[in-house]
């Protein structure tokens, strides 16, 4: 536990707010990402500045604010996909049960396939849907038998809560699914992986109300075997489903920082930095 | 009545009038398209006269006969059969390397500074005169690897001549694959390699395909650089090996065009339309490649 966290608790025991206090606590003991003193640059501009937070094990962590905070690049940071960024530069830790990610016999490959991504618009493979979701299983060298990697398929569909809608045709192309279909899609392909951390990059923000309720639910009902990680542009969406939130904002030389973190209906409803208010009552951003 | 139409509420006129900005815009489709019509007239009177002089020559013998000093028995059996040797070992050489080539520079190499440089540099070597490769290719291959004035060394020839230009293509079908979808394979836990063998090749592979045989292409109307690898010969036998001696189309069409005779120059015209008609073929052939694939790609 960091520096701040630690005033941040003191403030709310002294302040009468004990049982938040100790309920936030409990999920930073068994955190199972730590970011601590996260700065990322792309050449020579900082994109964030000095992140600490740290990501609860089976909890939904929302990262929100106003576009061009940094949040994609924190999300991004976490498994170094920001690697593959031309002059990305990543200074401070990232600790995945407690393994500093940034060091150098830590193998991305493997890294990525611990925790998934989920990105903005839908991008399934030119593949049949059952394709999609066994690539992850096919590259990452499991040798399974046919039966075996049907199972894993069907287990990750029903997880996204795809597989009604799609297990008579399988083998069908999955461009022939709707938006939703296709982001569901790719959510199971993340989960057929097995990972321990899903993370999503504003993963609904091109669909429909629907389908964004759906995953919505999916997010929620998935969370007891995943630790999720979501940014949202979306201050609702983040309210209906996250336990934690983050609050994103670019600083006066457009360095985005971390204003606020804590359990959601706290932010919602208390929140500390004066500019956080400011940003949920839709007066920034 | 139309008067009425044109004459909304409040005098509110959408008539139609001559004035200067709508005169020029109906005159820049005028010029525009002269270039189109004169190159069109260029090609269609270039294609006439050679179906005119040349249809009555073409006959089966054309290509199954050697060349002869009667052009009555004349044929390009020889400068045909070089032809596929050399240009289709250029393409099994040319092709592979190319994608090698261009997977490198776009996926592994990066943006830096020297595959920056390489990158320019293919592109200027896909500038270069022709003949240049020719020489090349003659103090290299022929005297100095000492493979004399073979098919081996015509084919390496081409295949140097046209990898600049199928590699850029390449690098452009590469770069055309979306960054979503390298993105998606690597969060699943892929390395490069299978980045690129299962998601980046298959969606570049038509455009790439196309590069290719349209590199063919080019390579089979070079006349220039295989004049310097291999002569101009008069030759009456199939090749056997790679070492064999050997001609080219455009080369026996030279040779033909370059004597007074008319007979020769029908010949000469009858050779051009075999050769427009390989070419037409191997171009559609580069279409309906790039068709198929995107169907599979797109609809499944």
């Amino acid at each position: 536990m960091n520096e701040d966290t630690a005033m941040n608790t003191l403030e709310m025991v002294t302040s009468g707010r004990v049982e938040e206090a100790v309920e936030q606590r409990t999920a930073f003991d068994d955190a199972i990402i730590q970011v601590r003193g996260l700065s990322v640059r792309y050449n020579a501009r900082y994109a964030i500045k000095d992140i600490s937070i740290d990501f609860g094990r089976n909890q939904i962590t929302a990262i929100i604010g106003p576009s061009g905070c940094g949040k994609s690049t924190l999300l991004r940071s976490l498994n170094r996909m920001n690697d593959l960024v031309p002059g990305a530069v990543v200074e401070g830790k990232v600790l995945y049960r407690g393994i500093d990610v940034y060091s150098k016999e830590v193998d991305p490959v493997a890294l990525r396939s611990r925790i998934g991504m989920v990105f903005q618009r839908p991008n399934p493979f030119p593949m049949s849907i059952f394709d999609n979701v066994a690539f992850g299983l096919r590259v990452n060298g499991i040798k399974l038998s046919k039966d075996e990697l049907y199972r894993k398929v069907k287990e990750a569909l029903e997880k996204a809560a795809l597989w009604e809608e799609v297990k008579d045709r399988l083998d069908a192309h999955a461009y022939s699914l709707s938006g939703g279909q296709q982001q569901r899609l790719c959510i199971a392909r993340a989960l057929a992986v097995e990972p321990e951390v899903l993370l999503l990059d504003e993963p609904t923000v091109s669909l429909d109300p629907i389908s964004t309720a759906k995953i919505e639910e999916l997010l929620i009902s998935i969370k007891k075997d995943y630790t999720i990680i979501i940014v949202t542009h979306n201050m609702l969406q983040a309210a209906r489903v996250s336990d934690y939130t983050a609050v994103m904002m670019p600083d006066e030389n457009l360095v985005g920082r971390l204003i606020e973190f804590g359990p959601t209906k706290e932010v919602f409803t208390r929140p500390r930095d004066r500019r956080t208010e400011a940003y949920i009552a839709g007066r920034i951003g | 009545m139309g008067d009425q139409v044109l004459k909304g509420e409040g005098d509110v006129s959408l008539k139609r009038a001559a004035t200067r900005r709508k005169v020029l815009d109906g005159l820049v489709p005028v010029i525009a398209s002269i270039g189109v019509f004169v190159a069109i007239a260029f090609l269609v009177s270039l294609l006439l006269y050679v179906v005119v002089t040349g249809a009555g020559r073409l006959t089966p013998t054309l290509i199954t006969d050697y060349p002869s000093a009667n052009p009555r028995e004349a044929g390009m059996r020889s400068a045909t059969l070089g032809s596929v040797f050399t240009v289709g070992l250029a393409g099994l050489i040319c092709i592979p390397l190319s994608i090698a080539t261009a997977v490198y520079l776009n996926e592994y190499a990066g943006n830096k500074w020297w595959s920056q440089v390489l990158r320019y540099n293919i592109a200027n070597l896909a500038g270069v005169p022709s003949i240049v490769f020719g020489v090349v290719g003659l103090g290299f291959l022929v005297y100095g690897l000492g493979l004399g004035r073979s098919i081996i060394a015509g084919a390496f020839t081409l295949a140097i001549l046209t990898l600049p230009y199928v590699t850029v293509v390449c690098v452009e079908a590469l770069r055309a694959v979306p960054d979503d979808q390298r993105l998606g394979a690597y969060a699943l836990g892929a390395t490069t390699f299978e980045v690129v063998r299962y998601i980046v090749l298959p969606r570049a592979m038509p455009m790439m395909l196309t590069g290719g045989i349209l590199g063919i292409s080019r390579a089979l109307g070079e006349a220039a650089p295989i004049l310097v690898i291999s002569g101009l010969l008069f030759i009456r036998e199939d090749p056997t090996s790679l070492l064999s001696e050997f001609t080219v189309i455009p080369l026996q069409l030279y040779s033909w065009i370059s004597r007074p005779q008319v007979a020769f120059q029908q010949l000469a015209a009858a050779g051009i339309i075999v050769l427009l008609a390989i070419l037409l073929a191997l171009n559609s052939l580069a279409i309906y490649l790039r068709q198929r694939f995107y169907r599979r790609l797109e609809a499944g």
